[in-house]
């Protein structure tokens, strides 16, 4: 293999500029497949993502293109997850490359995550070169667009392919750039074995499949290989590239090359994204830079709808977790909820993912407690703790102060939304960094925001409040100390510990009155008064009745049709069933969900 | 001899009003006369199984099925007769609509045998009655309810809805008091319930009701007015004069015998239920079946016709194969629901040791803790060995009757 010939290159864009639908015509033009057998995307392959329009794990593909200098060349497209949650795995898929094509929108412009993915792209030294797609929009302005990611960005962008990625237009342009201007990679097939890992899948007959991208040396069938990071070892059974789809076997894969290689591993924890393989025989001097572990960044309860469904959640996370080392779950149990697990994800929108197939791949009815982050809590005995379940917060006499975690955000906004937005940011505890305007009618606001103040609804309130215009990017910067209290709710005088949640002190009156509010009309009337009520430290802060239900009579039984009579009552049972029981009261599943979207409007 | 009570469905009327969801609209001559000639063939066919029943009550219901010029309901009852026992003293019920009747009409029913007439009124406000798609005024059914007395009917019950749309509790009261006036045998007064599905249901928001406050204070007040005025609540939305409570009512709650003959018609017989197809076609196909040696007779190879008793395990067999629907034969514990939440209707409520007897265990065994803490909250109370629902169980007794399921 020649290595010159090769172009191991990544797509970068804000979410909905048209990445996949590029990526899918750079496929289609290279010839391997035809237009039959594309799918609509065929980058995207689960269902969920193609619905969501967004890639949630990395795909690669490998593709041959015949440019007009007359010579084959060798792309490996590597597609990188699309979101905030998932940028540790984003930057290893750019390590892997060495260079990137940023796609921006011929309209919009620079976005937060254009911005966001462009700089972790450059990073990581990658070659980036811009494309302006969807010129054909009548709202298209390629010029403005090509001053903006100059002026912005600073790379050079007067000989951007103009294209339309869902039109074929521009995509010729585009491959011959990619051999232009993405260099050829570098390293030496003769020195040590050195190869990233950039993902993993578990595939039930072959073990973990990994993913990586060769840096120095050769790996074939036979080679022993360590994972320098988990030392973890195996025995390479296969090695090969990646086809439209599947996984096309080779000989051996060597220095340059993109490809995946399988050693009847396991389990993914062995082969964490970022860790550098090398070889047991000839091991290579350091690993590439670069590794870490990856730590859940939000948590939640989850439990089944019917305690029986334990079991069935209990499997589906360990199948799920095969896939994905990020998704930690360790049992736990609530008085109001039964048996369930605490879960660890990278980001709400990770959990979101997470629920969403265990609900429709498993066929699970799951009842999900309010999100929450990972607070670390200093005891006056000197201890530290990192709670993850507000259940779990001591009693507040052990405790000296608490810390929450805290993130750089960046919202890219046009300047008539600039005023709602930093009333949004202020209300969400934001400390405000400064203002830069990017062009006359736009500018990037950067604020630090306690994380669980963005983990609720931050997304839907500031879409709301710009209708629709801004953009949002954060990274997590840190702990700060904060004056943090838990948050309790009573129903009829027993307090439901699925329904605590730490929160700052000074929102923790305004909070608990949503809560009971939102609460009273969930819950349904039953013989009895009900009080729900909000506490913090055994204080009452907020209280709202539910009334008796007075009337609940039936219609008049006509010519003796008891059957339709009972029937009615076996609803009225049936309805009763699918709540949970807490005390007397019978509290409907929904009711544990919807304190989850408390919004301000 | 075993008591059977029949109810025969007449699915006729002149408009649909906003808040039925009963079976029935308007028709045409010949389809009345057709309807008629199936319900006689299904009434014939079906009597042979009911051979060593007494017949103690009849009841017209609809639809209106005082549309039914009056040979056609002569025509229906000696159809009955023919084929059933029908006792001297049997409660005959028909329900009228006003302005449905000519007194002449009256005259015939009394002719044909009809004791007890059942008069839809609502309310005596024309506008709630317009507002509720009613086809008749007050003034209609004092010339109804009058012509009725003097064909010499001495059983007549008024039917009342509290909770309409736009009622207040002036207007209710004054309803009362007219109605009461009057002095009639026999009211039901029912909480109107919008049922999905019905006009009313759908256009809800283009109405004001009485809040549940009203609807309850509109409750108690007919309970006690009518107290007064001499009428005894004996279930929780009907109320008589001494000895005047309905009859064929009563069989319902009672777990009593109650064959239903027509469209959709329900039916009851030694804790086997089924109904009618709802369909017409459907409904003319069954009784088509039930002639052609469906009806359980000439079954097998013998000549000798064997005919399946209500009591036998052939029956329910038989109601499937002419295209009854949902057949069921009730389990035990499908009777013990039964027996709790129908029985509860009534004021005197469920007699305890009757459930021993009929199931062998006792309530307090099947259903302690829901009696226990109905009692304790006060929804239910105990007098002697009867179990009955308190006025405030009355209320919410949707909720009590539901926790007496399995």
């Amino acid at each position: 293999m020649d290595q010159s010939k090769i172009r191991n290159f990544c797509i970068v864009a804000h979410i909905d500029h048209g990445k996949s639908t590029l990526a899918d015509r750079i496929i289609e033009k290279t010839g391997l497949l035809t237009s039959r057998e594309m799918q609509a995307q065929i980058l995207d392959n689960m269902e969920l993502e193609r619905e969501r329009g967004i890639t949630i794990k990395a795909q690669t593909v490998r593709i041959i293109y015949q440019a007009k200098d007359g010579n084959e060349y060798i792309f490996n497209l590597i597609d990188t997850p699309g979101h905030v949650d998932f940028n540790y795995e984003v930057s290893r898929s750019l390590a892997a490359c060495d260079g990137a094509i940023l796609v921006v929108d011929a309209a919009q412009g620079i976005e937060a995550q254009t911005l966001a993915n462009v700089y972790l792209a450059l990073d990581h030294d990658l070659d980036v070169f811009p494309v302006i797609n969807k010129i054909d929009l009548p709202s298209a302005e390629p010029e403005r667009v090509k001053n903006e990611i100059e002026d912005v960005i600073g790379i050079e962008a007067q000989d951007a392919p103009l294209i339309s990625a869902k039109n074929g237009i521009g995509v010729e342009e585009v491959l011959e750039a990619i051999v232009e201007k993405i260099p050829a990679p570098g390293g030496s097939p003769d020195n040590p074995l050195q190869a990233l890992i950039f993902d993993s899948v578990y595939d039930s007959y072959k073990g973990v499949i990994v993913f990586c991208r060769i840096k120095e040396g050769r790996v074939k069938k036979g080679t022993k290989i360590k994972m320098m990071a988990t030392g973890a070892t195996a025995e390479v059974v296969e090695v090969g590239y990646f086809g439209a789809g599947q996984f096309i076997p080779c000989d051996e894969l060597t220095a340059g090359m993109v490809g995946y290689l399988t050693a009847s591993i396991k389990n993914v924890k062995d082969t964490a994204v970022g860790d550098t393989v090398t070889d047991v025989d000839n091991p290579c001097a350091e690993p590439l830079p670069g590794y870490k572990k990856v730590n859940s960044m939000v948590y939640c309860g989850m439990y089944p709808a019917d305690g029986a469904k334990y079991p069935d959640l209990r499997d589906a996370l360990e199948k799920l977790k095969l896939n994905d080392a990020s998704l930690n779950y360790e049992p736990e149990t609530s008085i109001a909820l039964g048996f369930g697990f605490r879960c660890g994800f990278l980001g709400l929108l990770h959990l979101e993912i997470i629920q969403e197939r265990l609900e429709r791949e498993y066929n699970l009815d799951l009842v999900t407690t309010a999100p929450g982050v990972i607070y670390r809590v200093y005891k006056t005995n000197g201890d530290m703790i990192e709670l993850t379940n507000p259940s779990n917060l001591p009693d507040p006499s052990e405790i000296d102060y608490m810390e929450e975690p805290v993130v750089s955000a960046e919202i890219m906004v046009t300047t008539e939304f600039i005023g709602p937005i930093m009333q949004l940011c202020q209300e969400r505890r934001g400390r405000y960094i400064s203002t830069e305007y990017i062009e006359a009618s736009r500018a990037l606001l950067k604020y630090d925001l306690p994380l669980n103040e963005i983990i609720y609804d931050f997304f839907d309130a500031l879409k709301s409040r710009s209708r629709g215009y801004a953009s949002f990017d954060y990274e997590l910067k840190g702990y700060e100390q904060s004056k943090l209290v838990k948050l309790d709710i009573l129903i009829n005088h027993d307090e439901v510990d699925a329904l605590s949640f730490i929160v700052h002190a000074d929102s923790a009156y305004e909070r608990g009155r949503r809560m009971c509010e939102k609460l009273k009309d969930e819950i349904p009337r039953h013989l009895f008064e009900i009080p729900i009520q909000a506490a913090v430290g055994g204080k009452i802060i907020a209280r709202e009745t539910v009334r008796a239900m007075r009337k609940d009579v039936l219609a008049k039984c006509y010519g003796g049709d008891i059957t339709r009579k009972k029937k009615l009552l076996e609803k009225q049972k049936e309805g009763k069933k699918r709540m949970r029981q807490v005390g007397n009261v019978e509290i409907p599943q929904s009711a544990f969900m919807s304190v989850l979207k408390l919004d301000d409007n | 001899m075993r008591n059977l009570s029949i109810y025969i469905h007449i699915p006729f009327c002149v408009r649909k009003c906003l808040y039925c969801d009963f079976l029935s609209g308007p028709a045409s001559v010949g389809e009345v006369g057709n309807y008629v000639n199936l319900l006689l063939r299904e009434i014939k066919e079906q009597s042979v199984f009911y051979g060593d029943h007494r017949v103690v009550s009849i009841f017209f219901g609809g639809g209106t099925p005082s549309l039914l010029p009056a040979r056609e309901t002569g025509r229906i009852l000696e159809g009955v007769r023919d084929g059933f026992f029908v006792a001297e003293d049997a409660e005959i019920t028909i329900e009228c609509n006003p302005g449905t009747v000519t007194a002449q009409k009256l005259r015939d029913y009394i002719t044909s045998g009809i004791n007890r007439l059942s008069i839809g009124l609502q309310s005596t406000d024309d506008e709630e009655l317009a507002r509720i798609g009613r086809i008749h005024s007050y003034s209609d059914f004092l010339e109804t309810y009058t012509a009725a007395r003097e064909a010499g009917f001495r059983n007549i019950n008024i039917d009342l809805m509290a909770g309409l749309p736009g009622q207040g509790m002036a207007s209710y009261t004054k309803t009362l008091e007219r109605v009461a006036a009057l002095s009639p045998e026999h009211i039901s007064a029912y909480s109107l319930i919008l049922e999905e599905g019905t006009t009313l249901y759908v256009n809800q928001d283009a109405y004001t009701f009485p809040d549940e406050e009203e609807d309850r204070e509109m409750y108690e007040l007919t309970g006690r007015y009518l107290a007064e005025a001499g009428f005894h609540r004996y279930e929780i939305s009907n109320y008589a004069k001494e000895g005047q409570e309905c009859r064929h009512n009563k069989v319902y709650w009672r777990r009593g015998d109650y064959a239903g003959f027509g469209l959709g018609a329900s039916s009851m017989v030694q804790n086997v239920r089924w109904k009618n197809p709802e369909a017409h076609m459907a409904y003319a196909d069954c009784v088509e079946k039930m002639g052609h040696g469906g009806g359980g007779r000439a079954l097998g190879s013998g000549s000798a016709p064997c005919i399946a008793r209500p009591q036998d395990k052939s029956f329910a067999e038989m109601l499937r194969r002419t295209g009854r629907c949902e057949v069921q034969e009730l389990t035990a514990e499908e009777q013990m629901e039964e027996f709790m939440f129908l029985g509860l209707r009534l004021t005197e409520g469920v007699d305890l040791k009757a459930f021993l007897r009929n199931f062998g265990k006792a309530a307090e065994d099947i259903y302690g803790r829901q009696i226990r803490s109905f009692l304790e909250q006060g929804f239910l109370e105990r007098a002697g060995q009867r179990l009955r629902l308190t006025s405030r169980g009355i209320d919410v007794s949707n909720a009590v009757f539901a926790a007496f399921l399995f």
